[in-house]
């Protein structure tokens, strides 16, 4: 199958070009040219290609929660938003602690998924935080990093053992970062708004003084830490000195922590009760000053879907997390290209580039010829309004319901095959 | 007149002017006690649905001799035989109790905003009769309405809260409705029990009774959890005693005309002595019959959608 | 709408002039009555009757008729077209039993202010009688009631009548 993309502009941050060209697909390659008559052509006039997106934090609840989302609906709502491949954390039923649940991922995935997954491994067993988990054998069963997500882990020595662990297979440990005794009962951001609500807070600090601990591990190891769903301004200053000082660390934040405050909370919407919690505009400040100055590597959905049952609850009930896939590209279009915080090109880095460096993603996140044709044809131009009936994902918890986009994804091809197209 | 809202979920919500119609309504009911038939056929016909998951003796006894004043059909749902139990969801029960032509549902829950679903989701009037730790409207207006009774204005009182304002969904509907009236609040307590934001209600924070007692015109002394120290709060009942208790001795210090007030249940002998619970200061009875009357008045006040209409 | 006038200050007076003489020729022991106005503008035409009678009857300082005041809005019938009304004082100073009440309102229409009035001061006791004055009688009743001592009688079933008191607006009279 030969396919031509005429008279596009391209952008690829893997290689810093902007230019107006055609792309070429031979199978599932992109090369750079063929001889032959395309077998498809596709004209690309006013439009962008840049690399499929790179989500690596979400959450596709297969096997075992298949009420919220499967792999086949979780995969067309990523194709929707542009997104080819989805690093899933493994907080699954049974967990991805083991060799047999990864696989099955992996295999469902090639049957019914329209897009690239791969499976995170948990971290300890169970993620019950006390005992490594059989790391070396998840690997080889093909996990690409390990984490206990929402479970953090509160021992210090279990941490170290794990970020020491995993060098030698040069897998990245993701860092849910949570003090769990600071945010206790706490359903979302500690501050004004908190009190008003009489909702139990869950301090900025809670999340702080994990990430300086880990940093602090990782500096001792040497391991390999990369800190999840940066949510507030100080975690954005304890990554910058990091950084500076030169342990391995990355970071990566998510859209609605730099485009909602908890001023939404105020009429009890559950939709926008997620874990670490919306903060203030200090907090959206920092983080896009974060993402400019590079602090921040990327920007990931922490896609959380859960069954409007659940969500339909009295607010302490229900359950953290929001779905994320299909509104990523357009609120950082919105949030950060629109309002001047990051160039085209560096925003869409967050999201294709940088994921497959930190992440050792061969082959993606560029559209070099002989990367994999994973592509998202964008158009800015393009506008549309989110609503709970053309939401693709099982579940419709979104905060963002309601709200007008200008700039979407209007293709998406994974490995040469179009999946998505409005 | 402003008040034309559907539900009152806190005093948050409500303007100077909504308040001062309350304190304005209120007595009128008040003066239907002292006569023969303390009754009124304002309500009649209409259904008045208490759910209260939380245990309640005088919230609930207060709303129902106000609903029943008003001639009102008053219902108490048991929660404990109740669907609840079989896992029904709160937005479930209260489309229930809709569909059996529920005019007003009054809400007790210990989760905040519990009441906010039930109003976005029905088109009944819903009261909020405390909700975890955010308001108890009913609360707020009765004790505003004791303070302007016998003080004859807000404006200008100092009104000092004692105790446990982190968990005290009265401080909360206190705070809101005394400062919109243009009253100086101040809370005092240690401040593990002190929300960090308070002052941004415009509130002044103090951590020694002795110092915040001294000028005020109204103290209202809230109920410690006993519990609350087992969650490192404070170290003891003991130690909470000697710091914070309300006594005779202290409120010598305070005006001479000091109002004592207390929501209840009172602890006597941990946050309020008895001596100071029974002296001449206290309206603490005062403020139980004044809630009736306050209730009274918020359920004329609030107006459900649904109603018959009578062509006159 | 037309301010034709249909009392001026002279007739208003004229016609609570009429009313106090009628109640006194019908009581003959004045003190036995006891004068309640419905809010808001009987309460006023209540007031003038109350002196007329004392001036005519001539008890000025022997004895005080004893005066209470009546609002309707909680025994209404149609609370559900309103906009919530404010609530007036209800103020009855005196003990109601075997009282021979003179219950008084502005103007008569429908009856329905009457009926309710009626079962406010059911509640406060059991009078010996309960008799109505009012200063206009438009007719067009829709309850079995009727006044027994009348200002003047005019039928307007349309239009609409409004009353004016010197302590309330300034001017005492009448206009449709």
């Amino acid at each position: 199958m030969y396919i031509q993309i005429k008279n596009i502009r391209i952008v690829d941050p893997s290689r810093d070009k902007d230019f107006i060209g055609d792309i070429f697909i031979k199978d599932d390659k992109i090369v750079s040219n063929f001889s032959n008559n395309a077998d498809k052509v596709i004209n690309g006039e006013g439009k962008i290609a840049v690399p499929g997106f790179i989500d690596v934090h979400a959450h596709l609840r297969d096997p075992g929660y298949e009420e919220k989302e499967t792999i086949y609906t979780g995969t067309c709502a990523a194709a929707k938003g542009g997104i080819t491949t989805i690093l899933c954390m493994p907080n699954t039923r049974p967990l991805i602690d083991n060799a047999p649940t990864a696989e099955f991922v992996i295999l469902k995935a090639q049957k019914e998924g329209l897009v690239n997954i791969f499976p995170i491994g948990c971290a300890t067993k169970n993620s019950q935080g006390t005992e490594l988990s059989e790391i070396g054998i998840l690997k080889r069963a093909g996990i690409i990093a390990v984490s206990d997500d929402g479970f953090p882990i509160s021992n210090s020595q279990i941490m170290r053992r794990i970020l020491e662990y995993t060098k030698m297979f040069k897998l990245p440990v993701i860092s849910h970062s949570e003090d769990k005794e600071l945010s206790k009962n706490g359903v979302m951001n500690e501050g004004k708004n908190s009190m008003i609500l009489g909702l139990r807070g869950i301090p900025r600090q809670a999340e702080e003084v994990m990430i300086s601990r880990d940093i602090m591990l990782a500096e001792l190891t040497g391991g390999y830490l990369h800190i999840a769903h940066v949510s507030t301004a100080g975690s954005v200053s304890i990554i910058r000195e990091a950084k500076k000082k030169g342990i391995k660390v990355t970071a990566e934040t998510c859209p609605h922590y730099f485009t909602l405050t908890d001023d939404v909370v105020k009429i009890y919407d559950t939709n926008t009760k997620v874990n670490p919690p919306l903060r203030e505009q200090k907090d959206i400040d920092a983080i896009k000053q974060g993402l400019f100055d590079g602090t921040i590597d990327c920007i990931a959905t922490d896609h959380a879907p859960h069954s409007q049952e659940e969500k339909n609850k009295e607010f302490d009930l229900a359950p953290f997390g929001i779905i994320g896939f299909e509104t990523i590209l357009s609120l950082i279009l919105n949030e950060l290209v629109d309002t001047g915080v990051l160039s085209f090109s560096s925003a869409i880095s967050k999201i294709t580039c940088n994921p497959a460096r930190i992440f050792s993603l061969d082959g993606k996140g560029s559209l070099e010829s002989g990367s994999t044709a994973d592509i998202a044809i964008i158009d800015t131009n393009y506008s549309y309004k989110l609503t709970k009936k053309n939401i693709v994902s099982k579940s419709k918890n979104s905060p963002f319901i309601g709200r007008w986009f200008k700039g979407g994804v209007v293709m998406t091809i994974v490995a040469g095959r179009i999946v998505w197209q409005v | 007149m402003s008040f034309k809202c559907k539900d009152l979920l806190g005093i948050e919500y409500l303007d100077k002017k909504d308040l001062q119609v309350v304190l304005d309504s209120v007595k009128p009911f008040k003066s239907l006690f002292t006569r023969s038939v303390k009754k009124t056929p304002t309500l009649i016909g209409k259904t008045v649905v208490m759910l209260f998951y939380e245990p309640s003796t005088r919230t609930r006894t207060s709303f129902e001799i106000a609903a029943k004043r008003l001639s009102a059909d008053v219902v108490n749902v048991a929660i404990n035989t109740s669907s609840v139990i079989k896992g029904e969801s709160l937005i479930d029960t209260g489309k229930t109790l809709e569909a059996m032509n529920a005019d007003y549902i009054i809400i007790r829950h210990s989760m905040s905003g519990a009441p906010y679903m039930l109003a976005k989701n029905l088109a009944a009037s819903v009261i909020n009769a405390g909700d975890g730790f955010h308001e108890h409207p009913t609360q707020g207006l009765l004790d505003l309405y004791t303070i302007y009774e016998k003080k004859k204005k807000i404006e200008g009182l100092r009104v000092l809260l004692v105790g446990d304002i982190l968990h005290s969904r009265v401080a909360k509907s206190n705070i809101w409705a005394l400062t919109k009236m243009g009253a100086e609040v101040a809370v005092v307590g240690p401040p593990t029990l002190i929300p960090l934001n308070i002052e941004e209600l415009g509130v002044k924070v103090y951590y020694d009774l002795d110092e915040a007692i001294k000028k005020a015109d109204v103290i209202n002394i809230l109920r410690i959890q006993l519990e609350r120290q087992f969650e490192s709060l404070f170290p003891s009942v003991h130690e909470y005693v000697e710091l914070y208790q309300v006594t005779k001795e202290r409120l010598a210090m305070a005006k001479p005309k000091v109002l004592v007030m207390h929501p209840g249940p009172m602890n006597r002998g941990i946050e309020i002595s008895s001596d100071a619970a029974d002296s001449s200061n206290a309206v603490i009875n005062e403020q139980v019959t004044n809630g009736i009357a306050v209730r009274m008045a918020v359920l004329y006040l609030l107006n459900p959608r649904r109603g018959n209409v009578y062509s006159n | 709408m037309a301010n034709t006038i249909i009392l001026n200050e002279k007739s208003f007076q004229n016609a609570i002039c009429r009313i106090a003489n009628d109640i006194i020729i019908d009581n003959k022991n004045i003190q036995k009555i006891a004068i309640v106005g419905i809010h808001s503008h009987g309460v006023c035409v209540a007031k003038k009757i109350l002196i007329k009678i004392t001036r005519l009857a001539d008890i000025g300082d022997k004895y005080q008729i004893p005066f209470g005041t009546l609002d309707i809005t909680l025994y209404r019938d149609d609370l559900n077209d309103l906009k919530i009304p404010v609530i007036k004082d209800t103020i009855i100073p005196f003990d109601i039993n075997n009282k021979s009440i003179v219950l008084v309102d502005d103007v008569l229409y429908t009856g329905r202010t009457v009926r309710a009035a009626l079962d406010v001061l059911m509640d406060f006791g059991r009078p010996k009688s309960i008799k109505l004055a009012v200063l206009i009688d438009r007719g067009s009743h829709e309850l079995p009631i009727k006044a027994d001592y009348v200002g003047v009688r005019h039928n307007n079933a349309k239009g609409f009548i409004k009353v004016k008191c010197v302590e309330t607006d300034g001017v005492d009279g009448v206009y449709e």
